[in-house]
Protein backbone atom coordinates (compact mmCIF):
# COMPACT_ATOMS: atom_id res chain seq x y z
CA UNK A 1 0.00 0.00 0.00
CA UNK A 2 2.64 2.58 -0.47
CA UNK A 3 3.70 4.90 -3.21
CA UNK A 4 6.97 5.19 -4.86
CA UNK A 5 8.38 8.83 -4.90
CA UNK A 6 11.35 9.88 -6.59
CA UNK A 7 13.54 12.73 -5.16
CA UNK A 8 15.81 14.82 -7.18
CA UNK A 9 18.84 17.18 -5.40
CA UNK A 10 18.79 20.51 -6.52
CA UNK A 11 21.38 23.50 -6.37
CA UNK A 12 19.35 26.69 -5.70
CA UNK A 13 20.13 28.14 -9.04
CA UNK A 14 18.09 29.49 -12.04
CA UNK A 15 17.19 26.69 -15.05
CA UNK A 16 18.21 24.10 -12.02
CA UNK A 17 13.71 22.93 -12.32
CA UNK A 18 13.68 23.51 -15.72
CA UNK A 19 16.46 21.31 -16.64
CA UNK A 20 14.49 18.27 -14.60
CA UNK A 21 11.16 19.08 -16.23
CA UNK A 22 12.53 19.05 -19.68
CA UNK A 23 14.13 15.53 -19.18
CA UNK A 24 10.76 14.46 -18.21
CA UNK A 25 8.57 15.99 -21.04
CA UNK A 26 11.02 14.42 -23.29
CA UNK A 27 10.92 10.98 -21.56
CA UNK A 28 7.16 11.86 -21.74
CA UNK A 29 6.63 11.26 -18.16
CA UNK A 30 3.55 12.73 -16.47
CA UNK A 31 3.70 14.28 -12.84
CA UNK A 32 1.12 13.58 -10.83
CA UNK A 33 2.03 15.62 -7.63
CA UNK A 34 5.22 17.46 -6.41
CA UNK A 35 6.51 18.85 -3.45
CA UNK A 36 10.29 21.29 -3.17
CA UNK A 37 11.53 21.45 0.08
CA UNK A 38 14.26 24.52 0.21
CA UNK A 39 16.91 25.90 1.86
CA UNK A 40 19.46 28.76 1.39
CA UNK A 41 21.36 26.54 -1.53
CA UNK A 42 19.92 23.37 -2.11
CA UNK A 43 16.46 22.07 -2.50
CA UNK A 44 15.17 18.43 -2.93
CA UNK A 45 12.23 17.99 -5.81
CA UNK A 46 9.73 14.75 -5.19
CA UNK A 47 7.85 13.92 -7.47
CA UNK A 48 5.23 11.00 -7.55
CA UNK A 49 5.21 10.16 -11.39
CA UNK A 50 3.17 8.04 -14.21
CA UNK A 51 6.04 5.79 -14.49
CA UNK A 52 8.50 5.98 -11.81
CA UNK A 53 11.13 3.27 -13.13
CA UNK A 54 11.50 4.89 -16.33
CA UNK A 55 11.70 8.18 -14.83
CA UNK A 56 14.53 7.27 -12.43
CA UNK A 57 16.19 5.68 -15.23
CA UNK A 58 16.25 9.16 -17.51
CA UNK A 59 17.62 11.21 -14.76
CA UNK A 60 20.23 8.92 -13.62
CA UNK A 61 21.48 8.84 -17.27
CA UNK A 62 21.69 12.50 -17.07
CA UNK A 63 23.71 12.76 -14.70
CA UNK A 64 21.61 13.86 -11.49
CA UNK A 65 21.35 12.56 -8.07
CA UNK A 66 17.97 10.99 -7.58
CA UNK A 67 16.96 8.59 -5.02
CA UNK A 68 13.53 6.58 -4.94
CA UNK A 69 11.65 7.12 -1.34
CA UNK A 70 8.27 4.95 -0.34
CA UNK A 71 5.43 7.21 0.91
CA UNK A 72 1.95 6.87 1.54
CA UNK A 73 -1.29 8.15 -0.09
CA UNK A 74 -3.93 8.63 1.91
CA UNK A 75 -7.56 9.54 0.81
CA UNK A 76 -9.78 12.39 2.65
CA UNK A 77 -12.45 13.88 2.01
CA UNK A 78 -12.08 17.76 0.15
CA UNK A 79 -13.80 19.56 2.98
CA UNK A 80 -12.64 21.43 6.56
CA UNK A 81 -10.80 18.92 9.16
CA UNK A 82 -10.14 16.70 6.55
CA UNK A 83 -6.44 16.32 7.13
CA UNK A 84 -7.06 17.18 10.65
CA UNK A 85 -8.78 14.03 11.51
CA UNK A 86 -5.89 11.94 9.90
CA UNK A 87 -3.80 13.54 11.63
CA UNK A 88 -5.91 12.91 14.93
CA UNK A 89 -5.11 9.62 14.67
CA UNK A 90 -1.17 9.26 13.71
CA UNK A 91 -0.66 12.15 17.05
CA UNK A 92 -2.81 9.36 19.28
CA UNK A 93 -0.43 6.23 18.20
CA UNK A 94 2.50 8.53 18.36
CA UNK A 95 3.33 8.41 14.59
CA UNK A 96 5.39 11.26 13.37
CA UNK A 97 5.57 12.93 9.90
CA UNK A 98 8.71 13.54 8.31
CA UNK A 99 6.89 15.63 5.81
CA UNK A 100 3.54 16.26 3.78
CA UNK A 101 1.99 17.31 0.47
CA UNK A 102 -1.41 17.23 -1.05
CA UNK A 103 -3.21 17.56 -4.24
CA UNK A 104 -6.95 17.34 -5.02
CA UNK A 105 -8.37 14.76 -7.09
CA UNK A 106 -9.58 15.30 -10.54
CA UNK A 107 -13.12 14.49 -9.41
CA UNK A 108 -13.35 17.05 -7.04
CA UNK A 109 -14.62 15.28 -4.12
CA UNK A 110 -11.70 13.83 -2.45
CA UNK A 111 -7.87 15.01 -1.49
CA UNK A 112 -4.84 12.88 -1.20
CA UNK A 113 -2.33 13.73 1.45
CA UNK A 114 1.01 11.87 0.43
CA UNK A 115 2.47 11.84 4.03
CA UNK A 116 6.84 10.39 4.56
CA UNK A 117 6.75 8.18 7.44
CA UNK A 118 9.78 7.05 9.59
CA UNK A 119 7.94 3.67 9.86
CA UNK A 120 5.62 4.03 6.78
CA UNK A 121 3.98 0.22 7.89
CA UNK A 122 3.30 0.82 11.45
CA UNK A 123 1.62 3.85 9.59
CA UNK A 124 -0.43 2.49 6.63
CA UNK A 125 -1.99 -0.49 9.52
CA UNK A 126 -2.67 2.51 12.41
CA UNK A 127 -4.86 4.21 8.92
CA UNK A 128 -6.35 1.35 7.50
CA UNK A 129 -7.72 0.06 11.15
CA UNK A 130 -9.02 3.65 11.92
CA UNK A 131 -11.18 3.69 8.34
CA UNK A 132 -9.04 5.77 6.32
CA UNK A 133 -8.48 5.14 2.83
CA UNK A 134 -4.62 4.69 2.16
CA UNK A 135 -4.10 4.36 -2.08
CA UNK A 136 -2.12 1.80 -3.74
CA UNK A 137 0.50 3.19 -5.96
CA UNK A 138 -1.37 2.11 -9.17
CA UNK A 139 -4.06 3.96 -8.04
CA UNK A 140 -1.70 7.37 -7.96
CA UNK A 141 -0.19 6.92 -11.27
CA UNK A 142 -2.41 6.22 -13.47
CA UNK A 143 -5.13 9.01 -12.05
CA UNK B 1 64.22 52.83 19.10
CA UNK B 2 66.26 49.17 19.39
CA UNK B 3 66.36 46.80 22.10
CA UNK B 4 69.34 45.08 22.32
CA UNK B 5 71.65 47.18 20.40
CA UNK B 6 74.74 45.10 20.59
CA UNK B 7 73.32 42.28 18.68
CA UNK B 8 70.79 44.83 16.50
CA UNK B 9 73.42 46.57 15.25
CA UNK B 10 76.34 44.45 15.01
CA UNK B 11 78.96 45.01 12.25
CA UNK B 12 78.18 42.88 9.11
CA UNK B 13 81.24 41.38 9.23
CA UNK B 14 80.86 40.49 13.03
CA UNK B 15 77.43 39.45 12.58
CA UNK B 16 78.75 37.23 10.10
CA UNK B 17 81.18 35.46 11.86
CA UNK B 18 78.57 35.49 14.47
CA UNK B 19 76.37 33.55 12.21
CA UNK B 20 79.06 30.90 11.13
CA UNK B 21 79.59 29.40 14.44
CA UNK B 22 76.27 29.02 15.11
CA UNK B 23 75.47 27.63 11.94
CA UNK B 24 78.71 24.95 12.12
CA UNK B 25 77.48 24.58 15.79
CA UNK B 26 73.55 23.76 14.78
CA UNK B 27 74.79 21.54 11.61
CA UNK B 28 76.48 19.50 14.20
CA UNK B 29 74.29 19.52 16.76
CA UNK B 30 71.51 18.33 13.93
CA UNK B 31 73.79 15.88 12.50
CA UNK B 32 74.36 13.85 15.68
CA UNK B 33 71.10 14.00 17.56
CA UNK B 34 68.40 13.76 14.38
CA UNK B 35 67.99 10.74 12.60
CA UNK B 36 66.03 12.85 10.07
CA UNK B 37 69.02 15.22 9.52
CA UNK B 38 71.78 12.85 9.34
CA UNK B 39 70.56 10.55 6.62
CA UNK B 40 69.25 13.86 4.62
CA UNK B 41 73.69 15.51 4.85
CA UNK B 42 74.37 11.79 3.86
CA UNK B 43 72.51 12.25 1.13
CA UNK B 44 73.58 15.11 0.05
CA UNK B 45 76.88 14.01 0.55
CA UNK B 46 78.13 17.09 3.43
CA UNK B 47 79.34 16.53 6.88
CA UNK B 48 79.13 19.15 9.67
CA UNK B 49 82.37 20.05 9.20
CA UNK B 50 82.43 21.08 5.40
CA UNK B 51 80.54 23.80 6.95
CA UNK B 52 83.52 26.34 6.59
CA UNK B 53 82.44 29.74 5.86
CA UNK B 54 78.99 30.80 5.69
CA UNK B 55 78.22 30.53 1.81
CA UNK B 56 78.67 27.04 2.49
CA UNK B 57 74.81 26.60 4.37
CA UNK B 58 74.06 26.40 0.23
CA UNK B 59 75.39 22.94 0.21
CA UNK B 60 73.24 22.01 3.10
CA UNK B 61 69.76 19.95 2.12
CA UNK B 62 66.32 21.87 2.66
CA UNK B 63 63.80 20.87 4.67
CA UNK B 64 60.00 21.04 3.66
CA UNK B 65 57.05 21.04 5.09
CA UNK B 66 56.14 17.38 4.10
CA UNK B 67 59.47 16.59 5.67
CA UNK B 68 57.89 18.29 9.21
CA UNK B 69 54.51 15.92 8.63
CA UNK B 70 56.68 12.84 7.91
CA UNK B 71 58.03 13.10 11.35
CA UNK B 72 54.79 13.71 13.05
CA UNK B 73 55.19 14.41 16.00
CA UNK B 74 58.19 14.87 17.79
CA UNK B 75 60.64 13.41 14.94
CA UNK B 76 62.74 16.07 14.41
CA UNK B 77 63.13 17.46 18.04
CA UNK B 78 66.82 17.55 18.85
CA UNK B 79 65.98 17.73 22.86
CA UNK B 80 64.57 15.54 25.19
CA UNK B 81 61.29 15.98 26.24
CA UNK B 82 62.34 16.66 29.89
CA UNK B 83 63.70 20.18 28.39
CA UNK B 84 61.20 21.11 26.25
CA UNK B 85 58.63 23.20 28.06
CA UNK B 86 56.14 24.36 25.69
CA UNK B 87 54.72 22.79 22.12
CA UNK B 88 52.83 24.67 19.84
CA UNK B 89 50.99 22.97 17.00
CA UNK B 90 49.71 23.52 13.07
CA UNK B 91 46.14 22.67 12.22
CA UNK B 92 45.55 19.30 10.29
CA UNK B 93 44.74 16.21 10.78
CA UNK B 94 47.02 13.48 11.80
CA UNK B 95 49.84 13.62 9.35
CA UNK B 96 48.87 16.95 8.25
CA UNK B 97 50.20 19.10 11.28
CA UNK B 98 53.23 19.92 12.44
CA UNK B 99 54.31 20.27 16.16
CA UNK B 100 56.89 22.20 17.28
CA UNK B 101 58.76 22.37 20.44
CA UNK B 102 60.80 25.27 22.52
CA UNK B 103 63.29 24.68 25.57
CA UNK B 104 63.13 26.93 28.12
CA UNK B 105 65.92 28.84 26.13
CA UNK B 106 63.83 28.52 22.95
CA UNK B 107 61.10 30.78 25.05
CA UNK B 108 63.10 33.17 26.07
CA UNK B 109 64.62 34.02 23.04
CA UNK B 110 61.65 33.67 21.55
CA UNK B 111 60.29 36.54 24.13
CA UNK B 112 63.36 38.59 23.10
CA UNK B 113 62.92 38.76 19.76
CA UNK B 114 59.42 39.67 20.21
CA UNK B 115 60.17 42.32 22.65
CA UNK B 116 62.71 43.92 19.84
CA UNK B 117 59.92 43.87 17.84
CA UNK B 118 57.83 46.21 20.23
CA UNK B 119 60.51 48.39 20.43
CA UNK B 120 61.11 48.48 17.12
CA UNK B 121 57.55 49.74 16.67
CA UNK B 122 58.26 52.69 19.68
CA UNK B 123 56.53 50.63 22.54
CA UNK B 124 58.11 50.89 25.75
CA UNK B 125 57.14 49.67 29.10
CA UNK B 126 54.73 52.14 29.69
CA UNK B 127 52.37 51.04 26.89
CA UNK B 128 49.30 48.86 26.79
CA UNK B 129 49.26 46.18 24.66
CA UNK B 130 46.20 44.53 23.47
CA UNK B 131 47.60 41.25 21.71
CA UNK B 132 44.24 40.03 19.70
CA UNK B 133 46.65 37.21 18.62
CA UNK B 134 44.88 33.60 19.07
CA UNK B 135 46.15 31.93 22.29
CA UNK B 136 46.76 28.17 22.20
CA UNK B 137 48.10 26.51 20.06
CA UNK B 138 48.58 29.01 17.54
CA UNK B 139 51.65 30.69 18.02
CA UNK B 140 50.31 34.28 17.75
CA UNK B 141 49.08 34.97 21.09
CA UNK B 142 51.55 33.55 23.31
CA UNK B 143 54.69 34.64 21.48
CA UNK B 144 53.37 38.21 21.54
CA UNK B 145 52.27 37.70 24.98
CA UNK B 146 55.60 36.70 26.11
CA UNK B 147 57.42 39.36 24.77
CA UNK B 148 55.22 42.15 26.03
CA UNK B 149 55.84 40.63 29.22
CA UNK B 150 59.57 40.66 28.72
CA UNK B 151 59.28 44.70 27.74
CA UNK B 152 57.64 45.26 30.58
CA UNK B 153 54.59 46.51 28.94
CA UNK B 154 51.21 45.95 30.01
CA UNK B 155 49.44 42.78 28.19
CA UNK B 156 45.93 42.59 27.40
CA UNK B 157 45.61 38.84 26.52
CA UNK B 158 42.27 39.51 24.54
CA UNK B 159 42.96 36.18 21.81
CA UNK B 160 40.39 36.37 18.42
CA UNK B 161 37.23 36.76 18.34
CA UNK B 162 34.33 38.74 20.54
CA UNK B 163 34.59 41.41 18.67
CA UNK B 164 32.09 43.72 20.52
CA UNK B 165 34.18 42.87 23.77
CA UNK B 166 37.45 44.13 22.10
CA UNK B 167 35.87 46.85 21.18
CA UNK B 168 34.39 47.56 24.69
CA UNK B 169 38.13 46.92 26.27
CA UNK B 170 39.44 48.98 23.67
CA UNK B 171 37.70 51.92 24.64
CA UNK B 172 37.77 51.53 28.61
CA UNK B 173 41.45 50.17 28.81
CA UNK B 174 43.18 52.01 26.69
CA UNK B 175 45.53 50.04 25.16
CA UNK B 176 48.18 52.41 23.21
CA UNK B 177 49.23 49.50 21.37
CA UNK B 178 47.56 46.24 19.37
CA UNK B 179 48.76 43.06 17.76
CA UNK B 180 45.95 41.55 15.61
CA UNK B 181 45.52 40.32 11.76
CA UNK B 182 45.63 43.35 9.33
CA UNK B 183 42.00 41.87 8.66
CA UNK B 184 40.81 41.76 12.14
CA UNK B 185 42.06 45.39 12.43
CA UNK B 186 39.94 47.01 9.64
CA UNK B 187 36.99 44.24 11.02
CA UNK B 188 37.42 46.24 14.65
CA UNK B 189 37.60 49.85 12.63
CA UNK B 190 34.12 49.03 11.19
CA UNK B 191 32.09 47.34 13.27
CA UNK B 192 33.57 49.47 16.14
CA UNK B 193 32.32 52.92 13.89
CA UNK B 194 29.07 50.24 13.29
CA UNK B 195 28.62 50.64 17.41
CA UNK B 196 28.90 54.15 17.58
CA UNK B 197 32.21 54.17 18.56
CA UNK B 198 34.76 56.70 17.40
CA UNK B 199 37.67 54.59 16.76
CA UNK B 200 39.76 57.10 15.87
CA UNK B 201 39.83 58.56 19.05
CA UNK B 202 41.42 55.40 20.66
CA UNK B 203 44.26 55.43 22.77
CA UNK B 204 46.29 53.46 20.43
CA UNK B 205 49.52 54.61 18.52
CA UNK B 206 50.59 51.61 17.43
CA UNK B 207 49.32 48.30 15.55
CA UNK B 208 51.59 45.14 14.83
CA UNK B 209 49.73 43.72 12.46
CA UNK B 210 50.66 40.01 10.71
CA UNK B 211 49.88 36.18 10.17
CA UNK B 212 48.49 37.38 6.92
CA UNK B 213 49.57 38.60 3.33
CA UNK B 214 48.63 42.52 3.30
CA UNK B 215 49.57 45.71 1.40
CA UNK B 216 50.26 49.26 1.72
CA UNK B 217 47.08 50.31 0.17
CA UNK B 218 45.25 48.28 3.75
CA UNK B 219 48.24 50.16 5.85
CA UNK B 220 46.84 52.94 4.16
CA UNK B 221 43.26 52.33 5.34
CA UNK B 222 44.32 50.27 9.08
CA UNK B 223 45.98 53.70 9.90
CA UNK B 224 43.14 56.34 8.82
CA UNK B 225 40.35 53.97 10.38
CA UNK B 226 41.76 53.76 13.38
CA UNK B 227 44.36 56.67 13.46
CA UNK B 228 47.71 54.87 14.06
CA UNK B 229 51.00 53.77 13.01
CA UNK B 230 50.90 50.08 10.95
CA UNK B 231 53.66 47.97 10.65
CA UNK B 232 54.03 44.53 9.62
CA UNK B 233 55.50 41.73 11.69
CA UNK B 234 56.40 37.85 9.82
CA UNK B 235 56.95 35.16 11.74
CA UNK B 236 56.09 31.44 11.16
CA UNK B 237 55.46 28.37 13.77
CA UNK B 238 58.12 26.32 12.29
CA UNK B 239 61.05 28.86 12.13
CA UNK B 240 59.67 29.96 15.80
CA UNK B 241 56.30 32.10 15.74
CA UNK B 242 55.79 36.17 15.18
CA UNK B 243 58.85 37.93 15.56
CA UNK B 244 61.03 36.50 13.01
CA UNK B 245 61.35 39.55 11.22
CA UNK B 246 59.93 43.25 12.14
CA UNK B 247 59.59 46.26 10.05
CA UNK B 248 61.18 49.61 12.60
CA UNK B 249 58.65 52.81 12.84
CA UNK B 250 62.08 54.86 11.63
CA UNK B 251 62.17 52.62 8.44
CA UNK B 252 58.43 51.32 7.69
CA UNK B 253 59.72 49.49 4.60
CA UNK B 254 60.52 45.56 4.85
CA UNK B 255 60.95 44.03 7.96
CA UNK B 256 64.41 43.53 9.90
CA UNK B 257 65.20 39.44 10.24
CA UNK B 258 67.24 39.11 13.63
CA UNK B 259 70.16 37.50 12.01
CA UNK B 260 72.02 36.56 15.04
CA UNK B 261 69.38 33.50 15.31
CA UNK B 262 68.20 33.19 11.87
CA UNK B 263 70.12 32.78 8.41
CA UNK B 264 67.66 33.71 5.29
CA UNK B 265 68.45 33.15 2.09
CA UNK B 266 65.87 33.80 -0.96
CA UNK B 267 66.23 30.97 -3.72
CA UNK B 268 64.31 30.25 -7.14
CA UNK B 269 61.43 27.80 -6.30
CA UNK B 270 61.77 25.73 -9.18
CA UNK B 271 65.24 24.98 -9.09
CA UNK B 272 66.67 25.87 -5.58
CA UNK B 273 68.98 28.17 -6.68
CA UNK B 274 70.15 30.71 -4.14
CA UNK B 275 69.11 34.15 -5.89
CA UNK B 276 70.92 37.27 -5.11
CA UNK B 277 69.72 40.16 -2.64
CA UNK B 278 66.61 42.29 -4.11
CA UNK B 279 65.50 39.73 -6.45
CA UNK B 280 62.26 37.77 -6.00
CA UNK B 281 61.99 34.51 -4.72
CA UNK B 282 60.80 32.02 -1.96
CA UNK B 283 62.01 32.80 1.53
CA UNK B 284 64.32 30.22 3.33
CA UNK B 285 65.10 30.12 6.95
CA UNK B 286 67.90 28.15 9.34
CA UNK B 287 67.65 28.82 12.70
CA UNK B 288 71.04 28.90 14.22
CA UNK B 289 69.97 29.12 17.82
CA UNK B 290 66.93 27.01 18.53
CA UNK B 291 67.58 24.33 21.27
CA UNK B 292 64.39 22.22 20.85
CA UNK B 293 63.35 22.42 17.04
CA UNK B 294 65.96 24.00 14.84
CA UNK B 295 65.56 23.92 11.38
CA UNK B 296 68.09 23.61 8.70
CA UNK B 297 67.34 25.49 5.05
CA UNK B 298 63.77 25.79 5.58
CA UNK B 299 61.59 26.06 2.61
CA UNK B 300 58.58 28.63 3.34
CA UNK B 301 57.06 28.77 0.07
CA UNK B 302 56.65 32.82 0.84
CA UNK B 303 57.14 34.97 -1.85
CA UNK B 304 59.84 37.99 -1.03
CA UNK B 305 63.00 39.61 -1.36
CA UNK B 306 65.71 40.76 0.70
CA UNK B 307 66.91 44.31 0.92
CA UNK B 308 70.70 44.54 1.58
CA UNK B 309 70.91 48.21 1.91
CA UNK B 310 71.55 50.02 5.57
CA UNK B 311 67.94 51.11 7.14
CA UNK B 312 68.02 54.34 8.76
CA UNK B 313 66.80 53.46 12.09
CA UNK B 314 70.88 51.73 12.56
CA UNK B 315 69.95 47.94 12.83
CA UNK B 316 72.56 45.78 10.63
CA UNK B 317 70.21 43.21 10.38
CA UNK B 318 68.63 42.73 6.89
CA UNK B 319 65.84 43.43 5.70
CA UNK B 320 62.64 41.43 4.02
CA UNK B 321 60.02 42.69 1.56
CA UNK B 322 56.35 42.60 2.30
CA UNK B 323 55.29 38.48 1.53
CA UNK B 324 53.87 38.92 -1.54
CA UNK B 325 52.34 35.46 -2.32
CA UNK B 326 53.06 31.68 -2.03
CA UNK B 327 54.82 29.08 -4.06
CA UNK B 328 52.39 26.72 -3.28
CA UNK B 329 48.51 26.33 -2.57
CA UNK B 330 48.55 27.43 0.73
CA UNK B 331 45.74 29.95 1.38
CA UNK B 332 45.28 32.31 4.42
CA UNK B 333 41.96 32.78 5.47
CA UNK B 334 41.66 35.29 8.45
CA UNK B 335 45.17 34.10 10.01
CA UNK B 336 44.59 30.71 9.57
CA UNK B 337 47.02 28.54 7.32
CA UNK B 338 44.40 25.99 5.13
CA UNK B 339 45.75 23.78 2.65
CA UNK B 340 43.23 22.26 0.01
CA UNK B 341 44.77 19.08 0.89
CA UNK B 342 43.41 19.16 4.42
CA UNK B 343 40.03 20.12 3.32
CA UNK B 344 40.43 16.85 1.49
CA UNK B 345 41.34 15.16 3.68
CA UNK B 346 38.47 16.30 5.62
CA UNK B 347 36.18 15.29 3.07
CA UNK B 348 37.63 11.82 2.57
CA UNK B 349 36.58 11.17 6.56
CA UNK B 350 32.95 12.15 5.97
CA UNK B 351 29.96 9.16 4.16
CA UNK B 352 27.82 10.85 1.91
CA UNK B 353 30.42 13.44 0.24
CA UNK B 354 32.31 13.82 -2.60
CA UNK B 355 36.44 14.02 -2.72
CA UNK B 356 35.22 16.79 -5.62
CA UNK B 357 35.19 19.97 -3.72
CA UNK B 358 35.78 24.00 -5.37
CA UNK B 359 37.25 26.39 -2.64
CA UNK B 360 35.64 30.07 -3.07
CA UNK B 361 37.53 32.50 -1.12
CA UNK B 362 36.24 36.33 -0.95
CA UNK B 363 36.55 39.15 1.51
CA UNK B 364 33.26 40.74 2.54
CA UNK B 365 34.00 44.24 4.10
CA UNK B 366 37.48 43.67 5.96
CA UNK B 367 36.77 39.42 7.24
CA UNK B 368 38.11 36.67 4.74
CA UNK B 369 35.30 34.29 3.72
CA UNK B 370 35.71 30.80 2.83
CA UNK B 371 32.76 28.06 1.03
CA UNK B 372 33.55 25.04 0.17
CA UNK B 373 31.14 23.38 -2.58
CA UNK B 374 31.34 19.88 -2.21
CA UNK B 375 29.00 17.22 -4.21
CA UNK B 376 26.47 15.06 -2.92
CA UNK B 377 27.55 11.14 -2.89
CA UNK B 378 24.78 9.30 -4.79
CA UNK B 379 24.83 7.17 -1.78
CA UNK B 380 24.00 9.40 0.87
CA UNK B 381 21.08 10.66 -1.37
CA UNK B 382 19.85 7.62 -1.93
CA UNK B 383 19.77 6.42 1.33
CA UNK B 384 17.53 9.62 2.43
CA UNK B 385 15.91 12.64 0.68
CA UNK B 386 15.31 14.59 3.88
CA UNK B 387 16.58 18.09 3.88
CA UNK B 388 17.45 17.17 7.17
CA UNK B 389 19.53 14.54 6.57
CA UNK B 390 21.57 17.01 4.23
CA UNK B 391 21.53 20.11 6.36
CA UNK B 392 23.97 17.63 9.11
CA UNK B 393 25.88 16.41 6.11
CA UNK B 394 26.73 20.61 5.76
CA UNK B 395 26.68 21.01 9.33
CA UNK B 396 28.86 18.38 10.37
CA UNK B 397 31.71 19.04 7.54
CA UNK B 398 32.04 22.62 8.85
CA UNK B 399 32.46 21.32 12.43
CA UNK B 400 35.10 19.06 11.34
CA UNK B 401 36.74 21.86 9.36
CA UNK B 402 36.97 23.99 12.43
CA UNK B 403 37.89 21.53 14.19
CA UNK B 404 40.84 19.69 12.67
CA UNK B 405 41.64 22.92 10.15
CA UNK B 406 40.89 25.36 12.21
CA UNK B 407 38.70 27.38 9.37
CA UNK B 408 35.09 28.58 9.73
CA UNK B 409 33.52 28.01 6.37
CA UNK B 410 30.46 27.83 4.60
CA UNK B 411 29.23 24.37 2.91
CA UNK B 412 27.78 24.59 -0.04
CA UNK B 413 26.37 21.40 -1.44
CA UNK B 414 26.06 20.98 -5.24
CA UNK B 415 24.85 18.63 -8.10
CA UNK B 416 27.31 15.74 -8.59
CA UNK B 417 29.76 16.14 -11.46
CA UNK B 418 29.07 19.79 -11.48
CA UNK B 419 32.43 20.58 -10.39
CA UNK B 420 35.23 20.73 -13.06
CA UNK B 421 37.44 17.68 -12.73
CA UNK B 422 40.29 19.36 -12.07
CA UNK B 423 44.03 18.91 -14.20
CA UNK B 424 45.91 20.72 -11.70
CA UNK B 425 45.24 22.22 -8.21
CA UNK B 426 44.37 25.89 -8.92
CA UNK B 427 41.38 25.23 -10.66
CA UNK B 428 40.11 24.31 -7.26
CA UNK B 429 40.37 27.40 -5.73
CA UNK B 430 38.68 30.69 -6.43
CA UNK B 431 40.53 33.65 -4.68
CA UNK B 432 38.34 36.40 -5.47
CA UNK B 433 40.21 38.83 -2.57
CA UNK B 434 41.74 42.02 -3.40
CA UNK B 435 44.35 43.18 -1.16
Amino acid sequence: MKVEQISIFLENKPGALESVMRLLKDADINIRSLSLADTSDFGILRLIVNDANRALKVLNENGLRVSRTSVVAVEVPDRPGGLHSILATLAQHGINVEYLYAFIEKSGENAVIIFRFDAPDAAVEVLSKNGFTVLPGERLYSF
Amino acid sequence: MIYNEDFETLPREVLETLQLKRLQQVAQRVYHTVGFYKKAFDKAGVQPDDIKTLPDIKRLPFTTKQDLRDNYPFGLFAAPMSSVVRLHASSGTTGRAIVVGYTKRDVDTWSELMARCFVAAGLTKNDIIHNAYGYGLFTGGLGAHYGAEKLGASVIPMSGGNTKRQIMILQDFGPTAICCTPSYALNLAERGSAMGVDMRSLKLRVGIFGAEPWSEKMRDEIENKLNLSALDIYGLSEVMGPGVSMECMEGRSGMHVFEDHFIVEVINPETGEALPYGEEGELVFTTITKEAFPLIRYRTRDISRLIAEPCRCGRSHIRMDRVTGRSDDMLIIRGVNVFPSQIEAVLIGITGLEPHYQLIVDRVGAMDTLEVQVEVSEKAFANADEVRYLQNLEKGLAKDLKDYVGVTAKIKLVEPKSLQRSEGKASRIIDKRKM
